[in-house]
C-alpha cells in the first residue's frame, strides 16, 4: 500500500525542534532498523526506535504522546550500533523534553509504590520524568 | 598510591558494602582512597540535550574538589579522580568531556559557579576496574590474593554505563573482558552470560517495577544457563534490580531461581582475606550459603547443632 505522506511548514518545524534540542542529525537516519533490534525496551515500546526516527523525519508530532519514548532508559545500545552514527538516546531525550517542560511530569510521586528505594533510582527517576 | 575518590549518594546508603569492600581491598594493594571533601550528587543520568548546561554544574562542582585537594596539599599533583559506582562515572566523565572540548560551555559553568574557583579542566575520571587493570595490573592482584576463590562460577554483568557511549566506556562496548579478566585474577571462573550488557531497566524500577523485573529474569537465567554461581556488578541501581527485584521476579517468572548478585568489590574483599569487611550480610539473597558450600567461608556452627 502506498501512502503520500504531506509535509508541511509545522511538519518541518517539529523536525528543526528535534534536531535542535538532540544536537543530532536525524535526517540520516536510513531506516535500517539496527537500533530497533538492539533496543531492550522494544517489546514494551507502542512506537520501535526506528518508527520514532521516522516520525521525526516526517515531522510527525504525535510521537511526542507516544508510549516508546518513555520507556527509552538512556541505555545508549543503538548509540553505539547506529551505522550512521546518530546519538537515539538524545533524541528521545529531546522528544521527552518537549512534554517536561511544559511542566507536565510522567511519575506521580504520590502513585509511586511507597517502598525502600536507593537514592540513585529515585534521583535517576526524578531527572528523566519530572520537569 | 593516594587517589581522589567519589563515593555518591548510594554507598552512602544502600551500597555500603560496595564502599567498604572496595576500601578494604584498594588497602591490600597499596591504595588508599581519600573521600572528596563537601561532594555532591552529580545527578545519576547525564543531561543529554543540546541547551541544557544547568545539569553539568553539579558534577563539574565535584571536580573542582579534586583541584581542591591538590591546592590545600591534601593530594601531591594527583588529578586522577577514582569512582565505584558506574553510574556516577558515567556522569562525571561525560559533563568532564564536555567541558574540556568546549570552551565556551566550560566559561559558562565557571561564570554561574561564582563563589567556587574556575574548573581548569585538569581531572580524569577513571572507574577503580580502570585503577586495577592499567595501574595495579590484574597479574600483581593476582600475585596478592590470600584465598584464591576456586570452583566459584562467576559471571559479570557490565550493564550499560561501564560500557557505553563508547568514548566513556572503560572498554570495548560490544565485547568486554575487564571484569573477565578481574574475575580470573581472583582465580575464579568467569562464566559469560549473552545478557551482560543488557539494560536491567535502570530508573524504570520507580513506579514501573515489572519491567525490571522480565530484564532480571533474563539477566539471570543467561548467567545460570551458562553454570554462574554467582553475578558481579558496579552499579547500585543494576545491583538493586538484579538483587532485591528477584522477589518480584519469582513472583512473575514461577521457573526463576533466586541468585546472590555481588558488587565486584566483595569478591576482591573475600580473596584478600577481608570477609568481615565484604558486608554479605547487606546483600538482599544471602550469598553466604553459597560461599560456604564452594568453602570459601567457614560455616559458623551454632550451639547444638
Amino acid at each position: 500500500m502506498t501512502e503520500v505522506i504531506h509535509i508541511e511548514k509545522k511538519n518541518v518545524k517539529f523536525l528543526q525542534k528535534v534536531v535542535e534540542l538532540s544536537g543530532e542529525e536525524v535526517t540520516m537516519c536510513e531506516q535500517c532498523g539496527i537500533c530497533t533490534t538492539s533496543c531492550p525496551m522494544a517489546e514494551e515500546m507502542d512506537v520501535s526506535p526506528a518508527g520514532i526516527m521516522r516520525a521525526v523525519q516526517i515531522g510527525d508530532e504525535s510521537v511526542v504522546e507516544s508510549k516508546a519514548i518513555w520507556f527509552c532508559a538512556s541505555c545508549f545500545t543503538c548509540t553505539v550500533r547506529c551505522p550512521r552514527g546518530i546519538d537515539l538516546a538524545k533524541v528521545t531525550e529531546a522528544l521527552r523534553q518537549l512534554t517536561l517542560r511544559k511542566n507536565v511530569d510522567h511519575i506521580d510521586l504520590d502513585e509511586v509504590k511507597k517502598e525502600s528505594l536507593p537514592a540513585i533510582a529515585l534521583v535517576s527517576a526524578l531527572r528523566k520524568f519530572t520537569g | 598510591m593516594k587517589l581522589p575518590y567519589f563515593p555518591g549518594c548510594t554507598l552512602k546508603q544502600t551500597a555500603k558494602n560496595f564502599e567498604k569492600s572496595a576500601m578494604a581491598s584498594a588497602r591490600r594493594i597499596g591504595i588508599e582512597l581519600v573521600e572528596l571533601p563537601r561532594w555532591n550528587c552529580c545527578g545519576a543520568v547525564s543531561s543529554l540535550t543540546s541547551d541544557d548546561i544547568m545539569h553539568h554544574v553539579a558534577p563539574i562542582r565535584d571536580l573542582v574538589r579534586v583541584q581542591q585537594m591538590n591546592d590545600d596539599g591534601i593530594l601531591n599533583n594527583e588529578y586522577r579522580l577514582v569512582v565505584l559506582c558506574s553510574m556516577c562515572f558515567n556522569v562525571l566523565k561525560r559533563s568532564n568531556m564536555l567541558v574540556t572540548k568546549d570552551a565556551e560551555t566550560l566559561n559558562k559553568i565557571n561564570e554561574f559557579m561564582d563563589t567556587e574557583p574556575d574548573y581548569e579542566g585538569t581531572v580524569e575520571v577513571k572507574h577503580f576496574l580502570e585503577i586495577l587493570r592499567d595501574e595495579i595490573g590484574f597479574d600483581k592482584i593476582k600475585e596478592k590474593i590470600k584465598k584464591p576463590l576456586h570452583g566459584l562460577k562467576v559471571s559479570p554483568y557490565y550493564g550499560c554505563t561501564l560500557l557505553r557511549p563508547r568514548e566513556i566506556g572503560i572498554d570495548d562496548p560490544e565485547a568486554p573482558t575487564i571484569m573477565d579478566d578481574f574475575i580470573k585474577s581472583l582465580e575464579a571462573t568467569p562464566v559469560d552470560n549473552p545478557y551482560k550488557s543488557l539494560c536491567c531497566g535502570s530508573y524504570h524500577t520507580v513506579g514501573n517495577a515489572e519491567v525490571v523485573a522480565h530484564r532480571t529474569y533474563k539477566i539471570i537465567e543467561g548467567a545460570r544457563r551458562n553454570g554462574a554461581d554467582v553475578i558481579i556488578t558496579s552499579c547500585p541501581l543494576c545491583a538493586f534490580n538484579l538483587d532485591n527485584r528477584q522477589e518480584l521476579t519469582k513472583k512473575l517468572h514461577p521457573d526463576f531461581e533466586y541468585m546472590p548478585i555481588l558488587y565486584f568489590t566483595q569478591l576482591m574483599a573475600l580473596a584478600f582475606g577481608e570477609e568481615k569487611e565484604a558486608g554479605f550480610d547487606e546483600n538482599f539473597v544471602n550469598p553466604v550459603p553459597l560461599l560456604e558450600e564452594k568453602k570459601l567461608l567457614k560455616k559458623v556452627v551454632s550451639r547444638g547443632e
